[in-house]
């Protein structure tokens, strides 16, 4: 009777072990599935054109007769609202996080968290229905600039849509944090500032440093709300007033125009491998830091 | 010679979270530049008489506190500036708590925290409180590598070191030989003896020997109540004045 007991208990942990196995092959599955799929359909524009200018050429005029497959504008458009959006971000979204985790009260905290909650959940559609008609009139007046929609404005509307992932992940790392930390930094007469910035940051980094990299891969994937705030006008922006356009924004406004298996078509895929490719470097210098910070 | 004001001394002090009062009116003194030994069960509440002393009863929520605490004369309950009153006092807790921060950086904190820049100075005071912990020899040569990789009993003397590192007045350590093993405690134990010349020690302790060994006087609390406060000789002689004092560290009960 033992026996078949603990032969039904062998039999129930090797299925569990082979369900959970599942679970996690099939997360590799998924990324390599679409990464293939993209790349299969953009793979044949390779042929035809030169990789060289693709990546760094400043022309993107694929509808002409003569049509020109530069991404660089592209690139740099992406980069650039997303460096400024995160210059902004950055700042206000850890200092929240420390602000909500260690500084408020509670019913302050509880407020707040709902807030933010709240402005996680504002569909991007919207963003980018405040940054047309709410930012751009602001930035015209405020800055006597004659475009609105552009660069800043994008970057303004991208900020405040990573701030709230930024500041729960990011107080989530801080609560992880031990209470005996704090007690101990206090014990020996640090102030509750030189506690933050001298042990809870130190001891919270990796997670602080993933709640930065889910606000760069929100802002770099972005479509809609950049599509409609930057001015979708493919040029390399020379100040911040500049309309720009990225690589996102680019794929969504044209690929419906394009006929399958055309080379506007696969090269609009391959801007799709870019973006793929960009996120992987972001996310694999992102695992470095950690793991360089950590052999220390 | 003028008799100084106590180290510490305290009158009436209550303590109670939420409505379980815990500490039931406490008064004492401890002279300075001697150990004080503070002995008693577990939750007889040494511990909370403790973070009295240099307010990190206040992170407790529903902490309510009565009567007067002075330290070196200053009122503490009243004080503004706790982060001063926590340089003027170190502390040690049962359980050591490395911060994730290098051997180095975990001595070098309170200084730091306190404006001290020169890394001649830190260096030399780093190293003079690792010396104090007996800690120095074992750790010279990974001063960099993070504290809390350390063993047990090291981690407890790098926190008795940090607390030294601000060159408190007061020394209180909290039964620190639980995670030490015996001839560390020795070694520690005869530190401590050192360091109360320079400052103020008060030693809680489980190891009612310990207190045997070490204070100068010794207090019993039990239940949240001084039974009886007095030379350590007279605790531990033939005849304590309360009949429980005797009974206790006889290890008849507790």
């Amino acid at each position: 009777m033992a026996e078949r007991r603990n032969g039904m208990e062998m039999v129930a942990e090797k299925a569990i072990e082979l369900l959970i196995r599942i679970c996690g092959i099939s997360a590799i599955v998924f990324v390599f599935g679409i990464f293939f799929f993209v790349f299969r359909e953009g793979a044949p524009a390779l042929a035809k054109i030169d990789l060289g200018e693709f990546l760094t050429g400043g022309k993107w005029i694929p509808t002409s007769h003569q049509p020109r497959y530069g991404v660089g504008a592209l690139i740099v458009g992406t980069l650039s609202v997303t460096a400024v959006a995160m210059a902004i971000a950055v700042p206000f979204g850890l200092g929240a996080a420390v602000f909500v985790s260690e500084f408020c009260g509670r019913r302050t905290r509880e407020t707040l968290k709902i807030v933010i909650e709240l402005l996680a959940a504002i569909p991007s559609v919207v963003w980018g229905f405040i940054g047309l008609s709410v930012m751009s009139p602001l930035l015209i007046h405020g800055f006597h600039v004659p475009v609105g929609v552009n660069l800043f404005n994008g970057a303004i509307l991208l900020a405040l849509m990573s701030v709230p992932i930024m500041v729960s992940i990011g107080e989530d790392a801080l609560k992880a944090v031990p209470d005996s930390y704090r007690e101990a930094a206090l014990a020996l007469g640090a102030t509750r500032w030189q506690t933050v910035w001298r042990v809870l940051v130190p001891a919270a980094r990796n997670g602080l440093l993933a709640a930065v990299l889910l606000g760069v891969g929100r802002a770099i994937g972005e479509t809609m709300a950049v599509l409609m705030a930057t001015g979708h006008s493919i040029r390399i922006p020379e100040t911040l007033f500049d309309p720009v356009c990225t690589l996102t924004a680019t794929i969504a406004a044209e690929l419906g125009e394009t006929s399958k298996g055309s080379t506007h078509y696969q090269v609009l895929f391959l801007i799709g491998v870019l973006l793929f490719s960009i996120t992987f470097v972001v996310n694999l210098a992102a695992d470095l830091v950690v793991k360089g910070i950590r052999k220390r | 010679m003028t008799t100084p004001a106590p180290a510490i001394d305290i009158q009436d002090l209550r303590l109670a979270y939420g409505r379980r009062e815990v500490l039931h009116g406490i008064s004492f003194q401890v002279p300075r530049h001697a150990i004080f030994g503070i002995i008693g069960p577990a939750q007889s509440g040494k511990t909370s008489l403790l973070r009295c002393l240099n307010r990190t009863i206040d992170f407790t929520a529903g902490a309510t506190t009565s009567g007067t605490v002075r330290v070196e004369g200053a009122d503490v309950r009243s004080m503004r500036n706790v982060y001063e009153l926590r340089r003027r006092i170190g502390m040690v807790a049962p359980l050591p708590v490395g911060l994730p921060l290098s051997v180095y950086d975990n001595v070098a904190f309170a200084p730091r925290a306190a404006g001290v820049r020169s890394k001649s100075e830190l260096d030399g005071l780093v190293e003079t409180c690792l010396r104090q912990a007996a800690l120095w020899d074992e750790v010279r040569d990974r001063l960099d590598s993070l504290g809390t990789r350390l063993s047990g009993g090291q981690q407890q003397r790098l926190t008795i070191a940090r607390a030294l590192s601000h060159r408190p007045e007061i020394l209180c350590l909290d039964e620190f030989s639980i995670a030490i093993d015996p001839v560390t405690t020795m070694r520690i134990e005869d530190v401590l003896k050192e360091l109360c010349r320079s400052m103020t020690i008060v030693l809680v302790t489980n190891l009612t020997q310990q207190a045997r060994r070490l204070a100068d006087r010794t207090m019993f609390l039990w239940n949240g109540e001084v039974v009886e406060t007095g030379p350590t000789e007279v605790l531990f002689g033939e005849s304590p004045r309360d009949p429980r004092t005797r009974d206790y560290v006889r290890g008849v009960f507790g």
